[in-house]
């Protein structure tokens, strides 16, 4: 049996510990806040886009460029893996993983080549064990305080380069979409070639320069908004899992504190007792 | 012409502005274009440059430094890489884009080198106009 110090210091630092995830939980509530509002102003720009490529997207015919169209081929594929820069945040990365790892099996299976892009480095810890053959590159965010519109045009220059050079043939992004605080649901979305719906909307456009121009001007900034959205999706989704997750480790601690008070004072008592005992057994020897 | 028409501002990080417009101002990337309510459908890039929207007969300035545009007879949406209030827009800000157009310049060749001469050329009058 432990002894009533020994009982003490475990209250103690799970007292603290209580006081960590307590404040984690927070932190990731504001930052939760923030992620939120910025995933929601990046919505009229993407909605926009989509639109207008949906428009133009409507009167290619066959031959359009590659980015549309595709290589003709489907026999090597790029996953992009997006995860977070920080543990602590439920399975949040996990799922993101499991799902690019059931892709990439079945790819697999099917003789397909696989390459695995990594952005945020748990995914990349999760994946190397398996694919570490498959990695071709990793995008560090660690440094990056609040993801902006810059990174995602780095990441999707990144992957155009690639596209560019005939790595790849079609690319996927993983990244969790932020349903909720306690539910974000992992997504995989292929943005080469783009799908795109065509429209049912029937104006007819002027283009200036010309059509073509303005598709090859339109698509790779489809692949950064994309990417830029998933981002933001997957900052809301880390916070909310995080935020989830501390609050139930918070939890946790509150019981575990409970339960070894009680032991601590259950402790004392015996402890009590046989001193008494001692004593009274003491006096009667006389 | 009157009336008004439906005007929308957005960069791909937020909304800078949208309300009723009796005329915009578009710096296409063939030439400054003016839309007003009933104009032909039209999509077109930028180039760098100013929006100008007057909505509610009071004028509204934008540094745009690409992107492409929207007009139909309805309304106008204007699709900014990076879109800045004409009063937040420092030369600072723009330094920031020559320099990396310059770089993009130098690092090549032929039409892809041309455009890229074009682009220094336009941020560099947009910042004579600041």
């Amino acid at each position: 049996m432990p002894s009533l110090k020994d009982l003490k210091t475990r209250i103690d630092s799970v007292k603290s510990t209580r006081k960590i995830t307590q404040a984690m939980q927070m932190v990731a509530a504001a930052k939760l806040r923030r992620a939120e509002e910025a995933a929601s102003a990046a919505r009229p720009y993407a909605e926009r886009f989509d639109a207008v490529l949906a428009g133009l997207a409507a009167g290619i015919g066959e031959d359009g460029p590659k980015l549309l169209k595709g290589t003709g081929s489907d026999q090597t594929w790029l996953l992009v893996v997006m995860t977070s820069e920080r543990g602590l945040c439920g399975g949040f990365n996990s799922s993101i993983v499991r799902l690019a790892k059931a892709q990439a099996k079945k790819l697999l299976d099917d003789g397909k080549t696989v390459k695995i892009l990594t952005v945020g480095k748990k995914g990349r810890e999760q994946l190397r064990r398996e694919y570490v053959d498959h990695f071709v590159g990793h995008v560090d965010l660690t440094e990056v305080k609040r993801v902006g519109y810059a990174n995602a045009q780095d990441i999707a220059s990144d992957v155009l380069g690639r596209f560019d050079a005939g790595e790849f043939d079609v690319a996927m992004i993983y990244f969790n979409k932020f349903e909720s605080v306690i539910s974000q649901v992992p997504q995989e979305l292929q943005i080469i070639p783009a799908k795109i719906e065509a429209s049912e909307d029937a104006t007819v456009f002027d283009y200036e320069p010309g059509d073509d121009e303005i598709l090859a001007e339109l698509l790779p900034r489809g692949v950064a908004t994309q990417v830029f959205a998933a981002l933001l999706e997957n900052g809301a989704s880390e916070q909310g899992a995080r935020m989830s997750a501390m609050d139930s480790a918070t939890r946790n601690a509150g019981e575990m504190i409970d339960k070894l008070t009680i032991q601590f004072n259950r402790t004392r008592q015996a402890v009590i007792t046989n001193e008494l005992i001692e004593i009274i057994s003491g006096a009667e020897a006389l | 012409m009157s009336g008004t028409m439906q005007f929308d501002l957005v960069s791909p990080e937020r909304s800078l502005a949208s309300g009723q417009a009796s005329s915009i101002l578009i710096p296409g990337a063939d030439g400054d274009m003016v839309a007003m309510p009933d104009h032909a459908p039209v999509v077109t890039g930028l180039r760098p440059g100013i929006v100008a929207a007057e909505i509610d007969g009071g004028m509204q300035e934008f540094v745009v430094t690409g992107g492409f545009a929207q007009i139909t007879m309805a309304g106008a949406t204007v699709l900014a890489d990076e879109a800045l209030p004409k009063a937040e827009a420092t030369s600072a800000f723009l330094d920031g884009h020559i320099a990396a157009a310059q770089e993009s310049q130098d690092g090549s060749t032929g039409a892809t080198a041309d455009e890229a001469a074009k682009r220094v050329a336009d941020l560099e009058a947009l910042k004579g106009i600041l």
